[in-house]
Order: structure tokens, then sequence, then C-alpha cells
């Protein structure tokens, strides 16, 4: 009897151990699901693009197990740092603002291009412009002085340039240039290219410390042969800016 | 979903469209109609119950259950919705956290708040992050129905307070006289007499419940109009089926929704009302034992 419950309580605190250690390899990766093609919704319902495809390599690599979720890009942050999801993983750009509330790995695409489109050559990219609330577009457009219009979503910030609400929309290049090519020549890309930011990471915790740094390992292991600027390649086209 | 569809660039026409509306992304779009009518089927008596509570805390003749109930109706009346919504679930799941966190990993010695952050140990978090997604999704519904039923139950408490003053005095006097106790006065007269004053009150409390269900789409439910919004927006060849913008035609889709939505309910309040008049003390009571 005595044995029996020895064995049993063994079982019982493995068990838990095993319990534990899944625990702590599901990473909850946060994306916004809405802004091809660095994630998006494909047509089956599930999180697609190149954030997806790098991050299940990054997961492979740092051995961890990852679930997809989609979160407004409005709340993304607040969501992260309550806890329910560990990291962002949305085409977020390093900045000092977002610095000071949460940690970014180092960048996996270089600082790229954002760029302007219309619906001429001579749209006026000092009247109203259109841009996804809380980006780096958004505040770079305040300064300009030229009249800020937001959206919370990428796409409605086209569709306002489309119905004439604003003269241009202001977004990444990558985002746009898709967008622009197969208008059929409704909607122009602007000759008006800045470079705004210090690329994109992978928004974390800033207590996550251990987690940014497996992600980090990771992102240098890429770099390192070649099959990050591969995967850039395939997603943003051959004039994507690679490292 | 059929086989024809498995190249969707070679379609045309009626055969590219039965495709296209039956992708699994706009499957998941004919089932969050299900989440949206769930959320509604399960908040309503929720709320009805909290709204009996409350008014029956307000009536009570102990002060500081009087005062309770007092100050969940004028308080929760008196916020915003949206500010309610973007604060109330967020302390409830981080509440449940910490209560969790306390009872399972006493002997955390890091603080729970850390700069910006909130950290729990692994065996708190709410649901586990090992937990499959459904389990997530199925918590940020059930906080969901927690936060409209709080809300919606504040201004029931209201209507079943006001319908409970309008039943005539000499009913419970009566009850009274025939020795009834309060507590059985209260249980048999009263409440099955309020509940015709309360019918008007709770049937707008429906329709607007029914018109705040895209408020859902805050809590980072996936609704129909998040749904809609989604495959409504353009699409680029990075997509299967690329389209124009088509969320005018989408939203239709909705409207028609809420519409027949609410054109059913009225029907079948109006059946109810007619049902609670039936031999009441009221006019309408009166007018159908008139023409029997």
């Amino acid at each position: 009897m005595k044995k029996l419950i020895l064995s049993t309580a063994a079982l019982a605190l493995t068990a838990g151990m095993a319990l534990a250690g899944s625990h702590a390899t599901t990473v909850r990766m946060g994306t916004e699901g809405a802004y091809p093609p660095y994630n998006f919704i494909n047509d089956n319902g599930e999180v697609d693009g190149f954030e997806r495809e790098l991050g299940d390599e990054l997961c492979k690599r740092a051995e961890l197990t990852c679930e997809w979720v989609t979160n407004e890009w409005d709340s993304i942050i607040p969501n992260l740092v309550s806890g329910n999801y560990d990291t962002i993983i949305a085409g977020m750009s390093i900045t000092d603002e977002r610095e000071e509330v949460i940690d970014f790995t180092q960048n996996y695409i270089p600082p790229a291009s954002s760029a302007y489109v219309g619906l001429s050559a001579d749209a006026d990219i000092t009247g109203v412009i259109a841009a996804q609330t809380a980006t780096i577009q958004a505040g770079y457009v305040a300064e300009t002085g030229a009249t800020l219009l937001e959206f919370a979503t990428p796409d409605e910030t086209v569709a306002a340039v489309r119905n004439g609400e604003a003269d241009a929309v202001f977004a990444d290049k990558d985002f746009l240039a898709p967008i622009a090519a197969e208008s059929g020549g409704e909607l122009v890309m602007l000759d008006a290219d800045v470079q705004l930011g210090g690329g994109v990471g992978l928004g974390l915790r800033e207590s996550d410390t251990e987690l940014k740094a497996k992600f980090d390992t990771a992102i240098t292991s890429m770099k390192a042969d070649g099959t990050l600027n591969t995967m850039i390649l395939k997603w943003f086209g051959a004039d994507a800016a690679t490292y | 979903m059929f086989n024809s569809c498995a190249d969707p660039a070679s379609l045309e026409g009626l055969s590219w469209l039965l495709c296209y509306l039956t992708t699994g992304k706009h499957m998941l779009f004919y089932g969050s109609f299900l989440v949206v009518i769930a959320l509604m089927l399960i908040t309503a008596p929720t709320a009805l119950l909290f709204g009996f509570g409350g008014a029956m805390a307000a009536r009570s003749h102990l002060l500081p259950l009087r005062w309770l109930g007092k100050a969940y109706t004028s308080m929760v009346r008196g916020i915003p919705d949206i500010a309610f919504f973007l604060f109330v679930p967020f302390a409830l799941d981080q509440g449940f956290e910490y209560l969790r966190h306390k009872v399972k990993c006493p002997d955390w010695d890091t603080p729970v708040r850390q700069g910006n952050d909130f950290v729990v140990c692994a065996q708190a978090k709410l649901p586990l992050s090992s937990s499959p997604q459904w389990m997530h999704e199925a918590y940020g519904f059930s906080l969901a129905v927690l936060a409209f039923a709080v809300v919606f139950g504040a201004f029931a408490a209201n209507v079943i307070y006001g319908a409970m003053q309008a039943v005539p005095r000499s009913q419970m006097e009566t009850a009274e006289a025939y020795g009834m106790s309060r507590r059985q006065a209260f249980w048999r007269i009263l409440v099955p007499q309020m509940w015709v004053f309360a019918l008007p009150g709770l049937s707008n409390l429906w329709m607007i419940l029914i018109k705040a269900t895209p408020l859902l789409f805050l809590l980072g439910v996936e609704d129909i109009v998040y749904w809609a919004r989604e495959l409504g927006g353009s699409k680029t060849s990075a997509y299967a089926y690329p389209h124009p913008d088509w969320r005018l035609w989408y939203f239709i889709g909705l409207l028609a929704f809420y519409l027949s939505l609410t054109k059913l309910s009225e029907l079948v309040l109006t059946r109810l009302t007619r049902r609670l008049s039936h031999g009441q003390a009221t006019m309408a009571g009166e007018a159908q034992r008139r023409t029997a």
C-alpha cells in the first residue's frame, strides 16, 4: 500500500513537471492579420503572410511551440503587456516611444521606405493624408503639417483615398506597392518616399528577457544563413531591402 | 469546400462566387452569426438575474443591501458603455489571474506588476498559454457575457424596481389581510403582477442589447462586424479571391440581419405582452376581459 502511494505521488509529481514544462514552451504570437503581405488572414481563415512564415521558422529554430492569435492594432500593445499573448509580430517598426513600453528584438526587416499613394501623380501630400492610427506614419504626417486622417485598419486608409475622402494614403511602401500595382491605374505611387523607424522587430514584454534572447538568436541565425533574405524577396519582391 | 474550387484563378462568374462564398474564412463569418445570437440568448437571462437581484436589493429593508442595490444601478448606468467595456473585462481578467496566482504560486518572489507588464506565473494564466485556441475564445466570450450582463442588469434592475413599485398597493394589502407573510406576498402577488409593468422597459433593453452586440468586437471576440469588415475590404492577389472594396454589400447583409432580428423580437414581445396582460388589473387586461 505504501509503495502504491509512493509511486502515485511520484507519478503525479512527474506529470506535474511535464505539464509545467509544456506551459513554458507555448508561445502565443500576436498579430494584426490585416496588413498584406506582412500578415493577413487567408481564405481559409488562417494567419498567413511573410510574418507567419518567418514566425514559424523562428519558433522551429528556438524550439518553441507557437500559437497564432490576432488582435486589433489599436490594442495590440496593451494586450501584450497584460499577458494575453507573448509576442507582437505585426510589421511593427522599432521606435523610441514603443521602446518605453515594450522591448524589441533586433530587426527582421531592415529600415524600409514609407510611401504616399494618391489618385494621380500630382496629389497634394500637404493636404488630407490618411494613415493608420498609432503607426509611425501617422506620427510623421502629424509632424509634416498635413491634415491627418486616422483609421483603425490599413484597408480603410486606402479606401479613403479611393472615395476621395483623403488626397493620399501614407503607409509602408511594401504594403502599398501591390495595391497600387493591381488597381488598374486608379491609384498611383507618388515619388516622395520617406525613411522612417529602425526596421521591424518582434515586440515582447520588458520582463520577458529570456524569450527575447531566444528570438534574437534565431533571427541572427536566419540572417547568417541567408534564409531571411530569401523570405523577404519572396514576399516583398525583388526590389525589397535585404541584409 | 467543393472540388471545383481547387484553383480559384481559373473560375468565373457564378462558380467563382459560389467558391468565394464557401471559403474557410466565410464559414467563420457565418459561424460568427451564431456567436452573436448565442451571446444574446445567454446574456438576456443573466442580465435579468442581475436586474432582479439589483431590484430586490434596492427594495431591501437592510440598509447596506439597499445601498448596494442603488449604488450598482446608478454607477453602472452613469458610465458610458464603451468605457465600461474597455475597462471591466481587462480588470476582471487580471483580477482572476491575480487570485489564481496567489493560490497556485505562493512562493513566487518577483512582483506581479513590473513597469507596464502584468506578469503572473504560467500556471495562473487564464486560460493556460498551452490550452487550445478555442478555450481562449470561449474565455473571452464569457468575459463579454459577464460585462454585458452587468451593464444591462443595471438597467433591468431599474426597470424591475419601477415595475415592482407600480403594482397597486392594495394588492399587497389584500395579500397581507389574507395572512400571507411578506415573503409569500412578494413571490405570489407582487412578482407575477410586476412583469406586465416591466415588459415595455425590458423589451426596450432587449432591442438595445441586439444593437449593442457589435461592441463584442471591442472585446476581441471576432463577431459579424469584424468579419464583414475583414472580408469586405479590398483584396490584392496575395489572397486567392482578389476583389475591390465590397464592404457595402457585407454591411447591407448585416443591416438585413439586424432588421429581421428586431422585427422577429417585436412579434414575440407583442405576443408576450398580450399573454401577460391576461387577467391583470390593468387597462389591457380589462380590455381582454371585455372582449372575451
